[in-house]
């Protein structure tokens, strides 16, 4: 394990290449939950939660299945076969990250509201919409990228997952308390709402931008 | 079959400046005319793809997992753009990057694809789908000319403001960020005129 590369995507997820800043991923529950800090905390601890899972099981499947030369298709079709020596990342890549995605956070609702209802019904209500939160399959792309060279391993991989999420969350929790005192102002009619969110999330990525260089 | 259909999309329904969707790979594509060409034209594919793939399969499917079987035929679509980005242009394909797959969690498919193909005869569904991906090509060409024009003094890599200085913001995430608030605001402000005259 190099405590130096996992050092770099800690400071690097959370300030330099933040996902919402400086990636733009994320936006629509970012302008969407950001009203009040309570749903914004909310929705940044379920999305760091189902972010670090993610990065979990697709880097193993990616590994194990989908890679060239990947044990699964080696035990299955051979070593020399075609399939193998291929793999099947490019062709079914996004299409098995976003059914394994939505197929985790379906399970996590279900065991919630089974298991824990009072924590379900905090955060029940942002879970069916992370599924299509990009920032969750855009963690699972960004881990394991087509050059072999590039692959995170699987620490780095979760690592890079929990704190893209907790970027996500910091962010979150900002422009709420930003949004809560918007609210009182006497803004022209057409800037209210999601406009002037934007110029607010402009303005902060601004500040973030000062960041740049750190890593 | 409606012309309005197709028509809508462009202005009274701009998926990304009246309904506000799909803001993610608009803010990062936008920064040069190119990308926000290539992506424009992969979400035209995707979006009318997607959305004649639906509307045939709209009595096959079961309402009960009819989510999980419209992002199958979406990442269908999308797997097709992306393999042909990175075989024909492959220094496009690096600088979009992550977008092209991403378009699977693309709002603006799948709410197409919910609120109208899978109700719709394959005609309007087809208006509908190259409607809706050229008002968002637009939309993504009107921020690409601004950001280029005023952060690069460039028009597609090619520069046409000679002796200006450009405001490099313009083309990193901050300038993104506040154009588009901007644009929205000049917009609603459109709406609510419009609205007031009415």
């Amino acid at each position: 394990m190099n405590l130096e590369r996992i050092f770099l995507i800690v400071i690097g997820n959370l300030f330099v290449t933040n996902f919402v800043l400086a990636r733009f991923l994320g936006l629509c529950p970012f302008v969407g939950c950001s009203k009040r800090t309570s749903d914004a905390f909310g929705m940044g601890v379920a999305v760091t939660f189902v972010m670090a899972m993610a990065s979990l099981l697709t880097h193993t499947i990616d590994t194990y299945v989908l890679r060239p030369q990947a044990p699964l298709l080696v035990l299955l079709a051979g070593a020399e076969s075609q399939v193998a020596r291929d793999g099947l990342q490019a062709v079914l890549r996004t299409l098995v990250y976003i059914l394994t995605i939505a197929s985790f956070v379906q399970l996590v609702e279900m065991f919630l509201k089974k298991n824990v209802p009072a924590l379900y019904r905090a955060l029940g209500i942002y879970l069916p919409l992370i599924t299509t939160n990009c920032t969750v399959l855009g963690v699972a792309l960004l881990n394991t990228p087509e050059d072999p060279a590039e692959m995170l391993t699987l620490v780095e991989a979760v690592i890079q997952g929990m704190f893209a999420g907790l970027g996500f969350t910091l962010v979150m929790l900002l422009m709420s308390g930003i949004r809560e005192r918007i609210e009182q102002l006497a803004l022209p009619e057409p800037m209210r709402g999601m406009p002037i969110a934007f110029v607010c999330t402009g303005l902060m990525a601004l500040a973030f931008l000062g960041f740049t260089g750190m890593v | 079959m409606k012309i309005g259909e197709l028509t809508k999309g462009f202005f009274r329904e701009n998926p990304l400046f009246v309904i506000v969707l799909g803001v993610c790979p608009s803010l990062a594509t936008s920064g040069s005319l190119q990308t926000a060409l290539a992506m424009g034209a992969a979400v035209i594919f995707v979006c009318v793809g997607s959305n004649v793939g639906v509307s045939l399969l709209r009595k096959v499917i079961p309402g009960g997992v009819r989510i999980a079987c419209f992002i199958v035929v979406i990442s269908t679509f999308v797997t097709i753009t992306d393999l042909f980005l990175k075989a024909y242009f492959p220094d496009i394909s690096r600088t979009i990057g992550i977008f092209i797959p991403l378009i699977v969690v693309n709002c603006i498919m799948l709410g197409r694809a919910e609120a109208f193909a899978c109700k719709n005869t394959v005609m309007d569904s087809l208006l509908d789908g190259i409607g809706m991906g050229c008002g968002y090509t637009l939309a993504l060409l009107l921020m690409g000319t601004i950001r280029e024009l005023s952060g690069n003094g460039s028009l597609f890599g090619v520069k046409v403001l000679p002796g200006y200085n450009p405001m490099t913001v313009m083309i990193s995430p901050p300038g993104a960020f506040l154009l588009l608030g901007l644009l929205l605001g000049f917009f609603k402000w459109m709406q609510l005129r419009k609205a007031a005259a009415r």
